[in-house]
């Protein structure tokens, strides 16, 4: 028993000898969770992940002998956890609308039974390595659980249960290790959260991670297992991009980590997830999606354990040999978390208050992303996606700027853009992404060839537009030639016809990779045609006064994925009026 | 409640006390503070050791020694004693009378620092308010449970605006009023009179809970007084099943109460000398705002802050619009010209509108609209700068048409009475009336079928 020499805010000294660095602890009476981050001569350090209120120098403290770890096995699928793992549905049964603390609540449900099927492999005399498939249950309607065993495990089975329903604290295997002990192996095991589960090795990504969203498929790219950002200001759109990907996104397993933002936030997705559909299985979208949430007003230093607590998770159904998405909003408040843990700490501050082991904290968070081959000879992956909060939308602010450095995806939210309410406010200048090559041969194989050259050409001529507007801007339109005023009318269609995309729009939000490249598609090919028939003297007004454009950019939303014929009707009236406009203008050029 | 008094100050600065050789303080305790002429204040435990215990008072150690002044522990923290008799009356930061009249008596007692709620609790906000303000509902429309601040500057008319919205704001289809707590942070007599004339007027006025510190009043109390406010605002909506609007004003003086405070304590400062956990501070107030599962009454929040010259990067409205769900941005360039209520289109949002209008709620055509007027301002923008450039005389036709859509935009549909309560219906007509301005090929966020229902396109 050790006892509180000072509380200072969430950090509280005490004094216990022979407890460890990272150790979890239960504080005073009411018992409130904390970890010991720093040891000073006979005093330790800790964190408490709830309010220290009340707390008096004198309160016994109690070492738990083990760091944060979270439980791992069947039952985290469709669910809502704290910063700390703690179900929030249970914690609101056990004390209402309101959170109140020392709550002591197991992550995963003990009573309810689950139906184990033994794997092939599960047998008497085989041996036994960590990251073994032991057998599955149902999890939900669509994903099986693959239950493994715990990643230190090594030896040989001498027991097993045979198939039946099983609560995760009954024994389904025992494992005589090298060593001669017997260790007995459950649907579950814990896993310390700073530690990354172990793998077989790396594997290669190329397959695109698909999220229905244009402006990031089509045009900055994520691959399934990589690593991307979005930083934007507030209300640039943020979350609302977080939430497609988590909606649509063509992963297995998608996890959703709220970390210091709004509460309704996460009511919105509880709410309609459950109603939504899956569009590549079909199911409904709360059977593979959980969510951790730490809001912006539950405990500050739980909010830098929520970011831990949920890629281990992650990476747990990774090891299953699924693909799985971990969105993060946003990194910038759990960045705050440890700057706030810092300062009371005394620890020297290097740039806006930020200790210097920030961005050596956020390249080991986003190194937990990655394709792997997994113990169990599967593959398997983690896609992370951080929202960036940059005070006063500064880019260059530090979590940023590391920030940039470290992943391969930046969707860059703009908020002239957003403040025009062109969404999503992915800004085409400032993005970037380093898979576009990668994924050029899945787009070619599975949608079309030209996908690379389209792409391209279509940056191009927003950035050739970006040019001519600052020219404009300056000189007004008039120092433009006919080319380059279509080059402008161009840039706009392909801005609201293909760019523009509400998430609110039933039909629009979920963009399948063929609707996307056809509707990029054909913009394109219009614009080749009025490129054409300038250079056969066709003045652009008259181009401009077409009535297809209106049609062209409503498109996207009057034509379902399942119905693309449509673009070739339009595509034809578009080739007739064309063909009657060029056909009348190479006569005039004949030399009579 | 402890009667021991202790006389262990063993220094003073700013409004912080350091006290030696108490033992076993609770960290965020309550504490009562007198010196030698009786004179009472009051204070909060922020860091407790068996060595040193660390009390922030509210009224500030001025005329305070260490010889003379006794510090008693209350061995409780602040809590708020609540009572339907609140309405109606007017008290300070910590819940004290200002109104002369007895204190509230009862055993109903809450910690002012409340508890987070658990996000599983919550219910999503969807119920439309219609506030009568065009650019409020028929754009940035409010719901029940939303929390919508105001961002204003100095000179501005928040006030006015703030008053008519109170005035206003009703559910269409339902006759329950709101209840009201009106939160004063650190504003002047005239603004405080202001509102107590506003809700007499209106006739209001039992159906307001008043918490005030003014300009003069200590400043330490700012920090203690939103979460008073908003004690009793839980209260009177989760217990009393109340819909309650909480104005707080001025959340900027908040914040600099707050930054003090932090400087004296000497914690790391982050941007423009504010404390890193100022989000969360903050956000400890916002996320007050909502509905509950199971609960009938709700908080709407309408927080009002001052930008300091007018930056809306500024830490504080920064820090803030990431909080709240929107901001409603006034303009000092539209106020100029005389439009009222200044509302700067493009910067303002407001989040949870998407659940709260359309075919059920206001009209189906609501949310093409409000997405077809900003991109038209917005695109009418561009043109208004390109005729600072090269003249409006050179503007194309369509440019021209765009000049013509923002100048009726700002005086016809921005701009409105201070007493003029439009029906949504009416702001939508009239949006389409400024819509029918341009010709339907420039309109291709609204539908086929709005444009033959409203558009009214003479074509020239
Ligand atoms: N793709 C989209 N389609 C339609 N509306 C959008 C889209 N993206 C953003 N919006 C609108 O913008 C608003 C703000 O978006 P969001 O909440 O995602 O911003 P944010 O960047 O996460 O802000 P904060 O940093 O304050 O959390 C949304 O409520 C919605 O009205
Ligand atoms: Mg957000």
């Amino acid at each position: 028993m050790g006892e509180v020499i000072e509380i200072n805010g969430p950090i509280v000294t005490i004094r216990q000898p022979g407890i460890h660095n990272g150790e979890q602890v239960r504080i005073g009476e009411l018992g409130l969770i904390g970890e010991v981050i720093h040891l000073r001569e006979k005093n330790a350090l800790v964190q408490v992940y709830e309010s220290t209120e009340s707390l008096r120098p004198g309160e016994q403290v109690t070492g738990l002998g083990h760091p944060l770890s979270v439980e791992l096995g069947p039952g985290l699928l469709g669910q809502i956890f704290d910063g700390v793992q703690r179900p929030l549905n249970k914690i609101m049964q056990l004390s209402g609308t309101n959170i109140t603390r020392g709550l002591r609540v197991d992550a995963l449900d003990r009573d309810k039974k689950w139906h184990f099927i033994p794997h092939e492999t599960l047998a008497v005399g085989n041996p036994v390595r960590g990251g073994c498939i032991l057998g599955t249950v149902q999890e939900t309607e669509s994903i099986q659980h693959r239950i493994m065993s715990p990643p230190d495990c090594k030896g040989e089975i001498i027991e097993h249960a045979p198939e039946g329903d099983y609560t995760i604290e009954e024994i389904i295997a025992r494992v005589k290790t090298v060593s001669g002990s017997v260790t007995e192996l459950k649907m579950y095991h814990r896993w310390p959260v700073r530690i990354p589960r172990p793998y077989y090795s790396h594997a290669n990504t190329d397959e695109p991670l698909i999220t229905g969203q244009r402006i990031l498929d089509t045009f900055f790219p994520l691959v399934k297992g990589g690593k991307a950002a979005v930083p934007g200001p507030f209300g640039a759109g943020k979350t609302m991009v977080q939430q497609q990907i988590a909606r649509w996104a063509n992963a297995d397993i998608v996890l959703y980590v709220g970390c210091g933002e709004r509460g309704n936030e996460m009511v919105d997705i509880l709410q309609s997830f459950p109603k939504l559909k899956d569009p590549h299985s079909g199911r409904s979208l709360m059977e593979r999606t959980f969510l951790v949430a730490n809001t912006s007003n539950m405990p500050v230093v739980a909010r830098e354990a929520s970011i831990n607590v949920g890629v281990t998770m992650a990476e747990y159904y990774r090891d299953q040999g699924y693909d799985v998405v971990m969105v993060a909003d946003s990194t910038s408040r759990w960045a705050e978390a440890l700057r706030e843990v810092a300062g009371r700490l005394g620890q020297m501050p290097v740039e806006e208050g930020y200790p210097a082991y920030l961005a050596s904290r956020l390249a080991a968070f986003y190194e937990r992303a990655g394709k792997v081959n997994t113990l169990s000879g599967k593959q398997g992956s983690v896609s992370l996606i951080g929202a960036v909060s940059p005070p006063g939308g500064d880019f260059s602010e530090p979590v940023t700027s590391h920030t940039k450095e470290i992943i391969r995806t930046f969707w860059a939210l703009s908020k002239p853009l957003a403040d025009a309410r062109h969404y999503p406010s992915v800004s085409w200048l400032d993005s970037f992404t380093s898979y576009a090559e990668r994924v050029s041969q899945w787009w070619s194989d599975n949608v079309n060839p030209q996908w690379s050259t389209r792409r391209e050409q279509a940056l191009a001529l927003l950035s050739e537009s970006d040019e001519l507007e600052r020219i404009v801007n300056l000189v007004g339109p008039e120092a433009l030639s006919s080319a380059q005023r279509w080059v402008l009318e161009s840039s706009v269609l392909i801005k609201e016809a293909v760019l523009q995309q509400s998430a609110l729009d039933p039909v629009d939000s979920y963009c399948s990779p063929q609707k996307q490249f056809s509707l990029l598609e054909l913009m394109l090919r219009y614009h080749d045609a009025g490129v054409e028939l300038i250079n056969l003297g066709v003045p652009v007004e008259q181009l401009i006064e077409l009535p297809f454009s209106t049609e062209l950019k409503r498109l996207k939303s009057s034509v379902s994925n399942d119905d693309l014929q449509a673009f070739e009707t339009l595509a034809d009236k578009i080739r007739k009026k064309f063909d009657v406009m060029r056909a009348e203008y190479s006569q005039q050029r004949e030399p009579v | 409640m402890s009667d021991l008094e202790h006389r262990k100050v063993s220094s003073i600065h700013g409004a912080l006390m350091f006290l030696k050789g108490v033992k076993n303080v609770a960290y965020g305790d309550r504490v009562v503070i007198r010196n030698k002429q009786g004179g009472r204040r009051n204070g909060q435990v922020i860091k407790s050791s068996a060595e040193v215990v660390l009390v922030q008072v509210f009224e500030g150690t001025d005329n305070l020694d260490l010889e003379n002044t006794w510090v008693r522990f209350l061995d409780e923290p602040f809590e708020l004693s609540l009572s339907p008799d609140m309405l109606g009356r007017n008290f300070n930061g910590i819940g004290e009378p200002r109104d002369g009249r007895p204190p509230i008596i009862s055993s109903i007692q809450r910690n002012v620092n409340g508890s987070p709620v658990n996000p599983a609790a919550r219910s999503y906000p969807r119920e439309f308010i219609q506030t009568g303000i065009s650019t409020i509902d028929g754009l940035n429309s409010l719901v029940r449970g939303q929390k919508l601040p105001i961002f204003s500057g100095s000179g501005l008319p928040h006030n006015k605006l703030v008053a008519q919205i109170v005035r206003q704001a009703k559910l269409t289809g339902d006759s329950t009023n709101f209840v009201i707590v009106f939160a004063a942070i650190g504003v002047s007599h005239s603004d405080a009179r202001f509102f107590e004339q506003e809700f007499e007027s209106s006739g209001v006025l039992r159906n307001v809970v008043m918490f005030m510190n003014l300009a003069n009043d200590p400043p330490m109390e700012r920090l203690i007084l939103p979460r008073t406010a908003l004690t009793a605002a839980e209260y009177l909506a989760f217990e009393q099943d109340h819909h309650v609007l909480v104005v707080i004003t001025d959340m900027t003086n908040y914040a600099e109460a707050l930054r003090e405070i932090a400087t004296e304590k000497g914690d790391v400062p982050s941007r423009k000398g504010y404390p890193g956990y100022l989000y969360s501070d903050l956000a400890e107030i916002y996320e007050r705002a909502g509905r509950l599962h199971d609960h009938h009454g709700s908080i709407t929040m309408i927080p009002v802050l001052s930008m300091p010259s007018d930056d809306i990067t500024h830490p504080i409205p920064d820090l803030t619009g990431y909080i709240t769900e929107g901001q409603i941005v006034l303009s000092r360039e539209l106020h100029s010209k005389s439009v009222y209520p200044p509302v700067n289109v493009p910067p303002s949002l407001s989040r949870l509108m998407k659940d709260g209008i359309g075919k059920d709620d206001t009209r189906e055509d609501h949310p093409r609209v409000a997405s077809q007027l900003y991109a038209a301002y917005s695109r009418a923008m561009d043109s208004r700068n390109l005729a600072s450039i090269i003249g409006a005389e050179e503007l194309s036709g369509r440019d021209r048409q765009y000049l013509e859509f923002a100048r009726r935009f700002e005086s016809d549909f921005v701009n409105q009475g201070s007493n003029e309560d439009r029906s949504i219906i009416e702001t939508l007509d009239l949006a389409w009336e400024l819509l029918s301005l341009l010709p339907p090929a420039a309109l291709s966020r609204v539908s086929d079928e709005d444009l033959q229902k409203y558009h009214n396109w003479d074509g020239s």
